[in-house]
């Protein structure tokens, strides 16, 4: 077992005249927990077909678990979990009965095959429906052992594509803490996200990818220095005040603020930190400027993406030609 | 790389020993492969409990059969007559068994669209499952589901007055005939469910196809009725010659030979058993290319 459980060197992927991916590099060391970031057709799902050895990639190599995706994708399959973007479990099956044919279908005998249904169906907090079949799951339980059943067989590399794209917030927190257990055991996981808080509460490390390239890497806190520190926003109670207070804004930052009339807000970069903050509103107060909202903004992952990409994630132009691809895809 | 290195090294973190928790890869995790017949076999029992659970999707098999055997035992039956005398309804079944066997081809496709469309053929190839695995459960489960319609049809064909008048053994000659054909047709229900994308293209084109194919034989009259070219076309069709070959088999009414009759009509059991071996034997290699495609999207 190397140190990367996934090393992937220059994958490109084309789908006749769409490149989905142009030649991107993944390293995830083992035991370790990588996001791949990016808006609907960044090529995600192409990256996870081409390391689950679904799809192979037109240039470029890459190894699971130490071995060649390409060229030894028995031994791959067997090492890795995959859950993919639509839970895939069977929709005439019981929840049981799915785990208990992809236990057999990894070689286990169908008695071990039952026991480890059993234990993984308690586990996810299926055990009540474990009898039912699944078409009347709803959207979290169907993840849930669409999730349980990528476990099977213990995998040691785990590829989650999108795991909670279209669960409501409830089912997606739920499902965080399952993955937090899965990463406490030293499973290695790649998943893709289009959600920025997602990538950051799960991952330690987080790839960016746009239109098959990789456009950055690095943890949270690398990728938000990517776009710069921190800033000061005020929001003035009065939208007549906007001109006395970013005046006091600019004098305590030293910098060119930036004013949104509509939200009365005055935005401006500073290296002070909390005391830009404590000035700014002793400064405010002292002018008799009433303020609605006074705080230190820290820049968050959207900020990095949009700063990154130069485009919204969810526009709706991008989502439709976004879908295009993927669909192609 | 070998199973010790293994077990080592997937612990994520030195540290002290302790004991693997509940879930950690583990070497035992990695199982010998147990063989195609085992995988075959756990994909096609998955096969037949949907066909348990969706009883619907085997109206091909169930319904329509015996609604075909109502409607031209007692419907159209009486103006058609026999050539060479007999029950109009014994002549009926031997077409109905055939019928039915033409129409596996839809089952398979059928399922396979559904497959598809439920991305369970992506979750079958992440597995390490022996190579046609996936396909020979298809089917075996279709060969099994098979078994039901022509139970089925045997009863309703008892319940009209249908009966097996020729001895067990060249009965049992037919029922093997038709199951035979049914592997063939198998084959090209795989072929079709690779090459069209969806579960209602599918359907399209099975009652497209399949249906001109089944009444443009001897299956519900003698084709000694038909004008000229339909004529030729129904001599010359495997369901004639299947229908035919059946009811020789179970000694039911048929239209006797005649001297000006086709080749094919004279030999029916000959003549069918070609079809089902060209049908595997062209079918079968190139269904498996489009079902490869069909996957390596």
């Amino acid at each position: 077992m190397p140190n990367h459980a996934i090393e992937a060197r220059h994958l490109v992927k084309r789908y006749g005249p769409t490149t989905a991916l142009g030649g991107i590099d993944l390293d995830v060391p083992t035991g370790t927990v990588t996001a791949v970031l990016g808006p609907n057709g960044a090529g995600k799902t192409t990256a996870v077909r081409i390391l689950t050895t679904l799809s192979e990639a037109d240039e470029g190599q890459a190894t699971v678990a130490g071995f060649d995706v390409r060229t030894q994708a028995r031994e791959v399959r067997r090492r890795i979990g995959l859950a993919a973007q639509d839970a895939t479990v069977d929709p005439l099956l019981t929840g049981r009965e799915n785990l208990v044919m992809l236990g057999e279908l990894h070689q286990m005998s169908r008695k071990e095959s039952a026991g480890r249904a059993t234990e993984l169906l308690a586990e996810f907090s299926l055990d009540d429906a474990a009898d039912r079949v699944t078409s009347g799951y709803s959207g979290g339980m169907r993840r849930r052992l669409d999730l349980a059943a990528t476990l099977v067989a213990r995998p040691e590399v785990l590829f989650l594509d999108e795991p909670t794209t279209g669960l409501d917030p409830r089912a997606r927190r739920e499902l965080w803490t399952v993955l937090d257990t899965l990463v406490d055991r030293g499973t290695t996981v790649l998943l893709t996200t289009q959600y920025l808080d997602e990538a950051e509460r799960l991952a330690d490390d987080i790839i960016v990818i746009d239109q098959g390239q990789v456009i950055a890497r690095g943890n949270a806190r690398q990728l938000k220095r990517q776009v710069g520190g921190d800033h000061v926003q005020v929001i003035v109670a009065d939208a007549g005040d906007l001109p006395r207070a970013t005046r006091i804004v600019a004098g305590v930052t030293g910098a060119e603020p930036v004013v949104d009339a509509a939200t009365r807000s005055i935005t401006a970069p500073t290296s002070q930190g909390v005391a830009a903050v404590v000035t700014a509103a002793a400064e405010l107060a002292a002018a008799q400027v009433p303020v609605d909202d006074l705080s230190l903004r820290q820049p968050t992952l959207d900020d990095v993406f949009l700063t990154l990409t130069g485009s919204t994630c969810d526009g709706p132009d991008n989502a439709d030609v976004a879908i295009a691809q993927e669909a192609s895809a | 790389m070998t199973l010790t290195t293994t077990t080592t090294t997937t612990t994520p973190k030195p540290g002290p020993p302790t004991a693997a928790p509940p879930g950690a890869p583990a070497a035992e995790s990695l199982r010998p492969p147990r063989g195609v017949f085992h995988d075959t076999w756990v994909i096609a029992r998955r096969g037949l409990v949907h066909m348990k659970r969706q009883p619907e999707q085997l109206s091909d098999a169930t319904i329509q059969p015996i609604m075909f055997v109502v409607m031209f035992a007692y419907v159209f039956g009486g103006a058609i007559a026999v050539p060479g005398g007999g029950s109009y309804r014994e002549f009926l079944m031997g077409g109905i068994f055939a019928q039915t066997i033409v129409f596996t081809a839809f089952g398979v496709a059928l399922s396979l669209a559904h497959d598809r469309k439920n991305q369970a053929v992506d979750r079958f190839r992440s597995l390490p499952i022996a190579r046609g695995a996936v396909l020979g459960g298809h089917a075996v489960a279709s060969l099994l589901k098979t078994l039901l319609p022509i139970i089925l049809m045997s009863l309703c064909g008892l319940l009209i007055g249908w009966r097996i008048r020729d001895g067990l053994a060249n009965a049992v000659v037919g029922y093997l005939l038709l199951i035979g054909f049914a592997f063939a047709m198998i084959w090209v229900g795989v072929l079709l469910g690779s090459l069209v994308a969806t579960p209602e293209g599918v359907t399209g084109i099975a009652f497209g196809v399949l249906f001109p194919v089944t009444f443009v034989a001897s299956t519900f009259v003698p084709t000694s009725t038909m004008p000229g070219v339909l004529r030729v076309i129904a001599e010359w069709n495997p369901v004639t010659t299947l229908s035919d070959a059946v009811r020789v088999q179970f000694g039911n009414p048929n239209a006797p030979p005649a001297p000006g009759d086709p080749w094919s009509i004279a030999h029916p059991m000959a003549y069918s058993i070609i079809w089902m071996v060209l049908i595997v034997a062209v079918c079968a290699p190139l269904a498996v290319r489009a079902y490869q495609r069909s996957i390596t999207k």
